[in-house]
């Protein structure tokens, strides 16, 4: 099962390196890792996609906390978050397929950003589900290559994690 | 202003730091060249491993952080087993390594190497020191991580050219960090559960662990036992809480424990196990132990709250505040058949018998504890011979039982009996260790000798690792290989080498004269115990 993890530390050297660490130690593979200043200076945001049964996520969230730089951990569930995905997205295209593409693109919320006689660069942030579908739509043309961000998360409504 | 390597000095004083144990190199010298115009006492061991693992022997003594020192690069990673010895058995220790200089990092220099994040894995945390004007705040912030909480060791690793900076040094009095609470209180809710819990029960066991050492619960904890009449089982790391023969206590559990002990485990219906982690050598299936029983588990790491076990009550704080807390509660229930039940277990009595030329190690060990005062510091190593002496050494109140439970480190024993010596040189320190073992420790007899350190050395000499000498007989179909240690040295000879003296027990007729000698000697002894090369750990 897929587990989304906030985690607020400490801004300083070498924690990003303590989290990953642990993530490792205890079996847990990282799907995705994205890592933010918050609005204090002085605390980041690390989200954290990991795979796992829901016993192994109740413990690294216990070895998180434990962790001398953390100062809150929040495994949030599927139904209470927003979650945000950035993509960049390189297309093989011929000059004829363009209006294809800009037509899914429309629909589905993509930029082109670049464009070159053989290729069409798209950018597109939105659930990593919507994400899968935008794929598979766009995957027939011939994706020279695909760069992520790692999947931001925050709660819905006015509760904060701090 | 005073130079960063003063401060640092300075920092440990403030702490009351009087004895400290290192191996110098260039990349630490200005600190021992502050260290020299110093009151501390240093220990200059002969491997820094032996550094770690002394100062653990001190701490576990003092019950507060102790320090360890070693140089940058091969001192370094020479210390790395002694900090994981320490983090597996939450030991406090400050580990202090130099490190090459804030330009040289990351240039692979001579020396150089990332001991912060080769330690990461078995630290409660670590600093490499960037500012020297972070220095009082980060030794402040050290001790109070390492010795607070779950205790651990932490690493503070100190460029050379930090060390020479000329800083202005204040010793902070208080600790400023968001992030680190540990709870020491108990929820009263959860208490009064665990009070209800047990008064519902009919076979109620305590499994105390080393926790409760950690805490300083001792007494605490026997006077719980006896007020809520609760019958005590051990894991390894508690050997000693309890005296052997003490009424409420059952013995060692776990995989080399005790019939009697792993019987009341597995038949009790309500189990409190506090400061004990439920490692696998203590409880081997814990979801099989845990079915039908109601399990209370009580530590400071909230972390190990149902790691292992599933639990029905969990309870996260110090032991000792939570046993004085259940020690306020009533109990209206005596548990009678039930401790009765629990003593009648009978465990094998290690028979008499003596192979020609050896002596039995088990008997050895039971007269050896006989023999020695009652608040004997016992140090046992790894092997074969640490499980003798689990099981065979009577701890009388006030005695205290040392080893490594959650690493098994060889070696560890020698170097954790002078930490201990140091730290309490009014007891006997006596160290029980294999013939595998003392040769990854021998040349601490150096330090010993220098150092005056009066530690009785007992090696149990099978010419074997006969811990592993026996899986592979049980195991791998008994297969001998690279477990034949041969006959060397003559340990006597090592030992008078050195300056020490020595002798050799080769049959039990003579055992308690050979005793004698050792525990009357006022100096460091060694005796070298002849033991048969198939003699079985259980
Ligand atoms: C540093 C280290 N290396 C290897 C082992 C594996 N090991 C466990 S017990 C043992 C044998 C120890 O031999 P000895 O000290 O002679 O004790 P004996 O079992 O013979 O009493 C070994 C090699 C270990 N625990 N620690
Ligand atoms: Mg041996």
């Amino acid at each position: 099962m897929k587990h989304t993890v906030s985690v607020l530390v400490e801004n300083r050297a070498g924690v990003l390196a303590r989290i990953a660490g642990l993530f490792a130690r205890r079996g847990f593979n990282i799907d995705s890792l994205a890592v933010g200043e918050t609005n204090d200076p002085t605390i980041s945001r690390i989200t954290i996609v990991a795979d796992g049964d829901d016993h192994t996520a109740q413990q690294l969230e216990k070895q998180l906390n434990k962790l001398v730089d953390t100062i809150k951990v929040r495994t949030l569930s599927p139904d209470e978050l927003l979650a945000r995905e950035l993509q960049l997205i390189k297309l093989n295209a011929t000059p004829a397929q363009r209006s294809e593409i800009l037509t899914i693109c429309e629909v589905m919320g993509g930029k082109i950003v670049d464009m070159t006689p053989t290729s069409i660069t798209i950018e597109i942030s939105d659930s990593p589900e919507h994400l899968q579908r935008f794929r598979a739509l766009i995957e027939g043309y011939g994706i020279k290559e695909i760069v992520r961000t790692g999947t931001i998360a925050i709660q819905k409504g006015v509760v904060t994690i701090r | 202003m005073i130079r960063a390597a003063a401060a640092m000095v300075k920092c440990l004083e403030a702490e009351g730091i009087n004895c400290v144990f290192g191996y110098p190199g260039a990349a630490i010298c200005p600190f021992y060249d502050e260290l020299y115009s110093s009151d501390i006492h240093h220990v200059l061991v002969r491997h820094e491993a032996n550094a770690g693992h002394a100062a653990s022997g001190y701490a576990r003594m003092t019950n507060r952080p102790a320090v360890c020192i070693a140089t940058s690069g091969p001192g370094a990673t020479n210390l790395l087993t002694a900090i994981a010895t320490a983090y597996a058995d939450s030991i406090p220790l400050i580990c202090i390594t130099g490190q090459v200089s804030t330009d040289q990092i990351g240039c692979d220099v001579f020396q150089e190497v990332d001991i912060t994040g080769a330690a990461e894995p078995f630290v409660k945390y670590s600093y490499l020191v960037k500012d020297a004007n972070d220095i009082p705040r980060i030794f402040k912030e050290a001790f109070y991580l390492a010795g607070t909480g779950r205790k651990g060791p932490v690493l503070i690793d100190v460029p050379q050219d930090v060390q020479n900076v000329q800083i202005d040094f204040e010793y902070p009095y208080d600790i400023k960090m968001r992030t680190y609470k540990p709870t020491y209180k108990g929820n009263p809710l959860q208490i009064q559960r665990i009070c209800d819990a047990v008064n519902k029960a009919q076979r109620p066991l305590l499994c105390v662990g080393g926790g409760i050492f950690l805490s300083g619960a001792e007494r605490e904890v026997a006077e719980f036992a006896k007020k809520a009449c609760i019958p005590a089982v051990s894991t390894m790391m508690g050997l000693s809480i309890f005296p052997t023969d003490h009424p409420m206590y059952v013995g060692m559990i776990g995989m080399h424990g005790l019939r009697s002990a792993n019987t009341a485990m597995n038949s009790c219906d309500t189990i409190i196990m506090i400061g004990a982690r439920v490692g696998d050598r203590a409880v081997r299936s814990p979801s099989f132990l845990a079915e039908g029983k109601t399990v209370i588990h009580i530590d400071v790491d909230p972390a190990e709250i149902g790691k292992n076990i599933p639990v029905d009550i969990p309870l996260v704080g110090d032991c000792k505040v939570i046993l004085s807390e259940l020690c306020e509660m009533e109990y209206d229930n005596d548990h009678s058949d039930w401790i009765e039940q629990v003593f009648d277990i009978k465990n094998a009595v290690p028979e008499n018998e003596e192979t020609e030329g050896y002596i039995n190690p088990k008997v050895f060990i039971r007269k050896l504890s006989d023999r020695l005062p009652d608040d004997t510091v016992c140090v046992a190593d790894v092997g074969s011979n640490q499980i003798w002496t689990c099981n065979h050494y009577g701890f009388r109140k006030g005695a205290r039982f040392l080893t490594t439970g959650g690493m098994g480190t060889m070696g560890y024993s020698l170097p954790c009996g002078i930490g201990a010596k140091m730290a309490a040189p009014e007891r006997e320190v006596v160290v029980i260790c294999g013939d595998g073992s003392f040769q990854m420790q021998l040349m601490e007899l150096a330090t010993i000798i220098q150092e005056n350190i009066s530690v009785k050395i007992i090696v149990m000499k099978n010419k074997r690792l006969g811990m592993v000498r026996e899986l592979q007989t049980k195991c791998y179909d008994d297969r001998l290989i690279a477990t034949d240690i041969g006959n060397y040295p003559d340990f006597v000879a090592l030992a008078n080498s050195y300056g020490i003296e020595a002798d050799r027990v080769s049959t039990m007729a003579e055992a308690e004269e050979k005793i004698e000698k050792l525990a009357s000697s006022k100096k460091a002894y060694l005796l070298e115990c002849n033991v048969y090369k198939l003699e079985s750990t259980l």
